[in-house]
């Protein structure tokens, strides 16, 4: 126990403690003196930019969690009640897009939707558009697709995982109690799979709010968020007190949005039952 | 294993699920598909076929550098974190501990905080602590995301572990050493291993955290990064993309064959 805490506090408590201490210090700049204050954090509510970065990042992370759990829900369904055969073959196929690059993952995306990608090649030879579509790319949408995309693998197997684990025995008496397929959806396997799909959406939600390659991308300036410009805070721009403030902000909105999603989820969980 | 209510085969539901396996794949098969076309600009219409840019790879210093710097971090790093994961874990399961929650929490808190959070803070502290960046600071970053995966595997593996066997080991004549080295570690065995793989391709996959932590020497990510901007050479990386998606194929089914064979006996 003893040497994971040693280094859990030397890499994770040291540099978030000293990232709270920095985010007070401010930088010299145009119009700012260097001191310690609230500077930073009064520029970020002062400057409508930020804030909607922050807002952006957050409804883009929740929109990717919510088409990941809705989209990846039946697969899960299918591959837990109605693959018998094969099943091991389709976890293996919904796992190796897991092991395949990130930033490929995100790259691919860029070929798909680009001015002369799949979809554009596509429409344009099939003679439904004649100019390639130059809306696709560059904007939160195609943020949103690209990480739905690159993060699918999380939330299906969590959610496969919980509903592998209802007993059989649970579903035979649900229908012999005359419940139908949809009120036993309802009643039984929904309530049950939920822990799944809290986790999935979990792993999901965090890693969307703070990244930085999809909004890099295929985000353009319409699509960034607040992951690339802490980045540039503490390269290009470099602010570190400033990325520092940004930093602890949306650590605050993160946990919030957080909490508010988990207990979300639970409402539905108490609802069903 | 059958399910009393799988009677017939729901259409709907076969079709839905291709469906989504074609959205999985057709973006990422789009890389192997690239690193045969015969231009260096990747965009449609595909130019001819080419197996130059796999010739290419054993030519590219720099990409086989940042490969073989990956392969060296992944490797610490995922011993490193499953060392350290499991003397945590055995700590957690066996002892009862003041303030355990809170503490297993901690734990857990690199999961919870967007890497580009994490990779800030880590950049201020090696700052200001000032050694400098390097492949080091790189893998301290590395070790601090695998850490909780390692500790979560190997505590769900140690959870179900039997106490009496360690009894009856010492009962048996066996010493400390030899009781781990024959009951423990055996019982363990597929836990580390799981864990091993799970942090190599953690480390091996990060971005965020080797962007702000490595400087010079760049691990393969930040390789394809700046190849993904500035694309020169951007065909070769593809090549070798798709050299390591077919290897993590292959290895996944291997494993899955192996685990299948080892239980089906």
């Amino acid at each position: 126990m003893s040497p994971l805490l040693v280094v859990m506090v030397i890499g994770v408590g040291a540099p978030c403690l000293l990232l709270l201490v920095m985010s007070f210090w401010q930088q010299e700049s145009y119009d700012m003196a260097a001191g310690w204050g609230l500077g930073n954090y009064v520029k970020f509510f002062q400057t409508p930019f930020y804030q909607v970065l922050v807002l952006r990042s957050i409804g883009v992370a929740l929109s990717v969690c919510a088409l990941t759990v809705l989209m990846a829900y039946p697969v899960a369904y299918f591959v837990a009640f109605h693959v018998t055969r094969y099943r091991s073959l389709w976890l293996v196929l919904l796992t190796v897009p897991f092991w395949t690059s990130y930033l490929l993952r995100i790259f691919a995306w860029k070929v798909v939707l680009g001015y002369n990608g799949v979809i554009n090649s596509g429409l344009v030879s099939l003679g439904v558009i004649d100019e390639p579509l130059s809306v696709l790319l560059y904007n939160p949408l195609a943020v949103t697709i690209t990480l739905t995309h690159a993060w699918m693998p999380f939330v299906v197997l969590p959610i496969y995982v919980s509903l592998a684990k209802i007993p059989t025995e649970l579903l035979a008496s649900a229908s012999d109690l005359g419940d139908g397929p949809v009120r036993r959806f309802l009643r039984v396997i929904l309530p049950l799979s939920i822990p799944g799909v809290a986790s999935g959406a979990m792993l999901v939600f965090i890693p969307t709010v703070g990244d930085y390659v999809a909004p890099m991308l295929v985000g353009g300036t319409s699509g960034s968020m607040i992951g690339t410009v802490i980045a540039a805070q503490f390269g290009a721009a470099d602010n570190w007190p400033m990325g520092s403030a940004m930093s602890v902000i949306s650590m605050l909105a993160v946990s919030l949005t957080a909490i508010a999603m988990q207990f979300g989820i639970m409402q539905v969980r108490s609802r069903a039952r | 294993m059958t399910r009393s209510h799988a009677r017939k085969r729901p259409v709907l539901l076969t079709a839905y699920a291709v469906l989504f396996l074609l959205f999985l794949y057709v973006p990422i098969l789009l890389v192997p598909a690239f690193s045969f076309n015969d231009g260096t600009i990747v965009a449609f219409p595909l130019q001819g076929f080419t197996t130059r840019w796999y010739g290419e790879l054993s030519r590219s210093p720099e990409l086989l550098a940042a490969l073989r710097h990956s392969l060296v971090v992944g490797a610490c790093v995922s011993v490193l974190a499953t060392g350290l994961g499991t003397l945590g874990a055995w700590v957690v399961t066996r002892y009862p501990l003041p303030g355990k929650a809170p503490v297993t929490g901690f734990i857990m808190l690199p999961i919870v905080a967007p890497l580009v959070v994490l990779a800030g803070a880590l950049f201020l502290l090696v700052q200001t602590v000032g050694v400098g960046l390097s492949l080091y600071t790189v893998g301290l970053g590395h070790l601090i995301v695998c850490l909780p995966f390692a500790f979560q595997v190997m505590r769900s593996r140690l959870e179900s572990f039997d106490d009496s066997v360690l009894k009856a080991s010492r009962d048996l004549g066996e010493g400390r050493v030899a009781t781990f080295l024959r009951v423990v570690l055996p019982i363990s065995a597929p836990g580390i291993i799981s864990s091993l793989l799970l942090t190599f391709t953690l480390s091996f996959d990060e971005f965020v955290l080797s962007f702000f932590l490595s400087s010079t020497e760049v691990t393969l990510p930040v390789y394809i990064w700046s190849q993904l901007r500035f694309p020169g050479r951007l065909p070769v990386v593809l090549a070798l993309g798709s050299l390591i998606l077919l290897a993590s194929f292959v290895l996944v089914v291997l494993g899955e064959v192996l685990r299948r064979w080892r239980t089906d006996d």
